[in-house]
This record gives C-alpha cells, sequence and structure tokens, in this order.
C-alpha cells in the first residue's frame, strides 16, 4: 500500500520503534520563543543537562516584543523578564538568538522559513501550537508543551503516538479576491474546530497547487483552529523555486540531493487516508468569522445566523453565546458589521504578500476616520523589503499605522490591545473572547478585507470598493 | 530524578475532595520563568487562613499529603505537581485523581498513591490524633504503613518502574543515547543549521 506525506516524513526519522511505546522521533529543526521556554531551560540547569544540539535550535524574539519605541526599555516587567531570561538561557546553553533590534528578528513561523530554515521532509517543532505553518514545506511541524521543548532541547527527540491522516482537496480555480484565508476559513467552517483532532492534514488539489509558498503557510498555520495538530502540503516546484538561495538552503551537490529526496515525498497515489473532505474552488467566496471561535465563519454576502439555525442544542448555546459577547443581532448582513480597528499581521497574514494585497487596496485611499488601522509586519526582514517597495508610504499616507515586528495584536500580550467593547477585523487566527484584549471583539479576514474594511469602516472586500471610487 | 523506593516522613490530611488545580496554585503564579519557587502558590487562598492545616504548628515540615476524592481536577497546568514538590511533598495519597493530574505528577516523580477512601479515613484519624506519627509509603511493596495500620496502594506499574528507577521521561530517552547518535550520523548533509 502506498504512503501519505506525513507518514513517509514520520518514517525518515524514527530512531526507536518498540512495542506498546510510542516510537522515538528525532527534530530537525527546535524553533523557541520567551514565552514557553524558560522552565524548560531552567529544568536543564537543574538536572544539569546541555542542550543536545544547539545547532538545530533557534531563538527569536516576538511574543512580548513591544511594536513601537524598541529601543527603548520594555515597560511591562513580565515580558522584560521572559525576554531577559530568553537572551540569558541562549548565552548559557549556547542557542542561536535574534533579539529584539536583530535584522533577523521576527515572529517564530516567519523567521524560520525566511531564513530557509524550513525544508521539505524536515520535523519541526516550537513550543507554539502554530507551528503547523512550516507543514506548507511538507515538513511534520507541531506545538509542543514546555516539559516537551525541555525533553527536545535535552535530546533532540520526542516520543509520539501516531496520529490519523486527513485529505482536505480543493480542486478547481479560486474566483478572484479569494485567499489562502478564505479557503482556511471555508475549511474550519465545513469540519468544525474539532474536526481534525487526532489527524495530520493534508492539503491538496489543483486550488492548493495554485497557492504560493506564503499563502500554503496561512492555510497550514490555521489547522490547529480546526484542532489538528499539524497541518501539510506536499513539496513541488513552487516550493524549490521559493527555497533556492535561501540563507539556508543546500547548495551545489547537495541541493541536488535534496531536490531528489523532496521530490519523493508526495503521497503516493495509492496512498489512503483515515478521513477525506473535499471542497469545490469554484464555490468559494471572502470569508468572516461572526462569532467566537474560528468555526464560526461565514461567505462575507452572508447574515448574522440564529440561535435558531442551529443543528443542536450544543451549537444553539454556542451560538447564542457568541451572539451576546460580540454583541451581534440575528439576521443582520455581516457586511453592515462596523469595527473601530483593523490589525494586519501575525504569523497567519503577516508576510510580504499580505502587506502587498493589503497596500493594493489603500493605494489612493483613505481609512475611515472612525479606524484605527495597525499593520505589524511578520519579521523585521518582512518589514524592510516592504519599506524597499514602498508599501509602508501607501499605508500610512492612507492614515494606517506602520509598525515594528512581532506577534503584537494577535495576542495582546505586548501593549497592543483592544480596549472593552472594541471590535476588530483581524488577519490573525484566533477570534476567542478577550484575545486581542479583555472584552475585546474579533472578526477573522484576510488581508484583503482588512484592508477594504478599514476604509469603509464596515466589513468589507476591495470588490466593493470598486464601484465607490 | 531522586530514585524513590521507599519513604518515611509525617502526613497532613486535606479533608477535601475535588481539589482542582486552581486551588493547588492559581493562575497568576503561572506567569513566573523559573521551574521552582512554585512552594508560597500553593493552595495560596487556603493559607490565608491561620487555621488551615498547613498552616499548623503540628504539621509543619510534612512530606505526605492525605486528600479526599479526585484530587488534581480542572486545568492541565503542570505547575500543580511543581508546587506541591517544591512545597516539600514527596507523596500524595487519595482515593481518586483527575487523570491529567496524574499523568503530570508520573512525570515529574511525584508519587500518586490510590489508597481505598476507608483506608483514607484511618490515616486521616492516626495523623489527626499524633500529628508526629512516621508513615511510610513503600512503592516496591505497594502499601502504606501509620502504625499498626497496613494500607494497600495501586500505582501503574510503568509509573512505579520509572521512580524505582529515578527516571523521568528525559532521563528514558537518554537511556538511548547511542541509538539517537547512530541516527544523526545518518542524517544527510543538506539538512540546515541554525547556525
Ligand atoms: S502571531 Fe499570534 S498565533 Fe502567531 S506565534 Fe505570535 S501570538 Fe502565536
Amino acid at each position: 500500500m502506498g504512503r501519505t506525506l506525513a507518514e513517509k516524513v514520520w518514517e525518515a526519522h524514527v530512531v526507536r520503534q518498540a512495542e506498546g511505546e510510542p516510537d522515538l522521533l528525532y527534530i530537525d529543526l527546535h524553533l523557541v520563543h520567551e514565552v514557553t521556554s524558560p522552565q524548560a531551560f531552567d529544568g536543564l540547569r537543574s538536572a544539569g543537562r546541555p542542550v543536545r544540539r544547539p545547532d538545530l535550535t533557534l531563538a527569536t524574539e516576538d511574543h512580548n516584543t513591544p511594536t513601537i519605541d524598541i529601543d527603548k526599555p520594555i515597560a511591562d516587567p513580565i515580558s522584560r523578564a521572559q525576554l531577559e531570561a530568553l537572551r540569558a538561557n541562549c548565552a548559557e546553553f549556547g542557542v542561536p538568538i535574534y533579539s529584539l533590534g536583530n535584522p533577523e528578528q521576527g515572529i517564530v513561523h516567519v523567521v524560520g522559513p525566511q531564513l530557509g530554515l524550513t525544508q521539505p521532509g524536515m520535523t519541526v517543532v516550537c513550543g507554539d501550537s502554530h507551528t503547523s505553518t512550516h507543514g506548507a514545506f511538507g515538513a511534520l511541524a507541531f506545538g509542543i508543551g514546555t516539559s516537551e521543548v525541555e525533553h527536545v532541547l535535552a535530546t533532540q527527540t520526542l516520543p509520539l503516538k501516531p496520529f490519523k491522516t486527513m485529505a482536505i482537496t480543493v480542486e478547481g480555480e479560486l474566483p478572484v479576491g479569494v485567499t489562502a484565508k478564505d479557503v482556511t476559513l471555508a475549511i474550519i467552517a465545513k469540519i468544525g474546530t474539532g474536526g481534525g483532532q487526532g489527524y495530520v492534514l493534508e492539503y491538496r488539489g489543483s486550488a492548493i497547487r495554485g497557492l504560493s509558498m506564503e499563502g500554503r503557510m496561512t492555510l497550514c498555520n490555521m489547522s490547529i483552529e480546526a484542532g489538528a495538530r499539524a497541518g501539510m502540503v506536499a513539496p513541488d516546484e513552487t516550493t524549490f523555486e521559493y527555497l533556492k538561495g535561501r540563507d539556508h538552503a543546500p547548495t551545489g551537490a547537495d541541493w541536488d540531493a535534496a531536490v531528489e529526496w523532496w521530490s519523493t515525498l508526495p503521497s503516493d497515489a495509492d496512498a489512503v487516508y483515515d478521513a477525506e473532505v473535499f471542497l469545490d474552488a469554484a464555490t468559494l467566496s471572502p470569508f468572516v468569522t461572526w462569532g467566537t471561535n474560528p468555526g464560526q465563519g461565514l461567505p462575507l454576502s452572508g447574515n448574522v445566523p440564529s440561535p435558531a439555525d442551529a443543528v443542536d442544542e450544543v451549537d444553539r448555546v454556542a451560538i447564542e453565546g457568541a451572539l451576546a459577547y460580540m454583541d451581534l443581532t440575528p439576521g443582520m448582513p455581516l457586511r453592515d458589521i462596523k469595527v473601530d480597528t483593523v490589525f494586519v499581521g501575525s504569523c497567519t497574514n503577516g508576510r510580504i504578500e499580505d502587506l502587498r494585497a493589503v497596500a493594493d487596496v489603500l493605494k489612493g485611499r483613505k481609512v475611515a476616520p472612525s479606524v484605527r488601522m495597525l499593520v505589524v509586519p511578520g519579521s523585521v526582514r518582512v518589514k524592510k523589503q516592504a519599506e524597499a517597495e514602498g508599501l509602508n508610504v501607501i499605508i500610512s499616507e492612507a492614515g494606517a499605522e506602520w509598525r515594528e515586528a512581532g506577534c503584537s495584536m494577535c495576542l495582546a500580550m505586548n501593549p497592543d490591545k483592544l480596549k472593552p467593547g472594541e471590535r476588530s477585523a483581524s488577519t490573525s487566527n484566533r477570534n476567542f473572547e478577550g484575545r486581542q484584549g479583555p472584552g475585546g471583539r474579533t472578526h477573522l479576514v484576510s488581508p484583503a478585507v482588512a484592508a477594504a474594511t478599514a476604509v469603509t469602516g464596515h466589513l468589507a472586500a476591495p470588490a466593493d470598493l470598486a464601484s465607490a471610487s | 530524578m531522586e530514585a524513590f523506593v521507599t519513604h518515611t516522613g509525617t502526613a497532613a490530611p486535606l479533608r477535601r475532595s475535588n481539589v482542582d488545580t486552581d486551588q493547588i496554585i492559581p493562575a497568576e503564579y503561572l506567569k513566573r520563568i523559573t521551574r521552582h519557587g512554585f512552594e508560597d502558590g500553593l493552595f495560596s487562598s487556603w493559607r490565608k487562613d491561620s487555621d488551615f492545616v498547613l498552616n499548623r504548628s503540628e504539621y509543619q515540615g510534612v512530606s505526605i499529603l492525605v486528600a479526599g476524592p479526585d484530587f488534581g481536577t480542572g486545568s492541565s497546568r503542570e505547575h500543580a505537581v511543581w508546587a506541591l514538590q517544591d512545597f516539600g511533598f514527596k507523596v500524595v495519597i487519595s482515593s481518586r485523581y483527575a487523570d491529567i493530574f496524574r499523568g503530570n505528577s508520573g512525570k515529574g516523580g511525584l508519587l500518586t498513591a490510590v489508597v481505598d477512601q476507608s483506608l483514607v479515613e484511618q490515616i486521616w484519624e492516626l495523623i489527626e490524633a499524633d500529628p508526629a506519627t512516621p508513615v511510610t509509603v513503600d512503592l516496591e511493596a505497594r502499601e502504606v504503613r501509620v502504625g499498626d495500620l497496613v494500607a494497600p496502594f495501586e500505582v501503574d506499574d510503568y509509573v512505579r518502574w520509572r521512580l524505582m528507577a529515578g527516571l523521568d521521561d528525559i532521563g528514558i530517552t537518554l537511556q538511548y543515547a547511542d541509538e539517537i547518535s547512530a541516527f544523526e550520523a545518518t542524517r544527510p548533509s543538506y539538512k540546515p543549521t541554525t547556525k
């Protein structure tokens, strides 16, 4: 029987297999950030253990970092303590680190791929659930907890129980204006926030093949929002093209050897998945969330649902709770929802193509006076690239704030937060209650929808603007 | 991790059921950056009461906690185990535990002994009558001994083996260090490094 992409990558990393015990898998790349690592390093220290492979480990500062005045001391004592602990730990254990102010600093899931560190067929872990992002390269990448972080630091391996595989096939051509973010929101709405539990998702089909690497990263990033630990896309020419020439990509004979192996990774034609889901690309349109979990989403052309539409009692309670928290009335057109904040950024949509999409919409337009728009590049590199292309000028002239790199309002651990009752259209990945600040309300959207929403002051797609301008 | 075969110490009675991890250690302590030093957060709201068992002079220096059923329910925080250990506990005795707490305890090296509720009641009476009574927890024989009372306990075989060998998860994996090195030797040269 044929094997799937995920199974091939798994099998290539088994260090030890024994009846009745989890497989011991080798980890090719361990990414570290300031929030989930301090206790892991502390555990190593008290056990007198070194980091086994600092050369397969990379730290960056992102969750807590401010996006303005980055040359000044960090005001929040907990943020500062976590950043200082990371710096001290990396120095002590010899782990490379990109600190605030370094030209390679940025969100951990933006930094790995842009350096060419994430490659097909690798195992990648990080103490962060959105590690699934790296699956876009055909890597098996997933988030881990603090004691697992310690385990990987000490052994470069993880004992893991097998997973099931789910193929998500999107065939056809995406209509104009429909992006990877819309695809992922539509998938989550279809299978639910628990639909992927226990599975590694493999995104397949012509619509997926047609996505850029950045689009594939957006897609894999939100696999966790469907309950899956990992999401993957088989490597192809688009992948190789993206990697070639990047800082850590192989060169010369190594490149040829790597491409030869990478080309064997796509799932075999007769591979069998434990579950399969199909979507017709032609039926997709810009998608937004109306509720308080990423599965509560609808096409922008739809209306706020009513508890009466619920499929069962649990669903009814969920809809009621979400409507109350979001302060929405059933039946109201989604396009009528007014926002006061627009956030563009995060490991989901903080890359250069996302910023280009935003600038495209904002060019020659103004952010509505009632809206505060924050644009936060995913990394310093993305920021510099955008500035080289003049995107920052377009964005600033439209009246949006152009910030420094970091996680920012994706999780509001730094000073960028919603105030209670404020409502945002956000390109991030979680719309949980209070995620962007206590009492804040979040609508997840694509970068293009975020920009159009900023211009009109209510949820909108770029197509809505064309007629107006 | 220290190997655990038998342990003798004094014990504190915690006559409460459904002690959840928020009570064991509240969320405000989770922002810390250390792996140790959580003893001040242990049962912090109850410890504001001077009459709380762990505040009483006769129970100072205890290393065994004898609790009511359903100990360790609620959030999965690993800090609950750390806080108990940092305070000085080596063993918790209860008739029932929450699964995740039990799993975390096994990983962290805290023994969670499952003792019949009727025997838990008898242990409570003995340690309340004389708080200085030595209590022995014998992992080899799987029994708790207090004076003349012998209370058998249940413990997962795999966890028992690990505790007796003094191995944590990392310790177990490091037993296979040769296999890890052998695997590393076969990694292709095109795999990237972060240097
Ligand atoms: S951008 Fe948001 S989701 Fe991504 S790593 Fe940062 S906090 Fe997590």
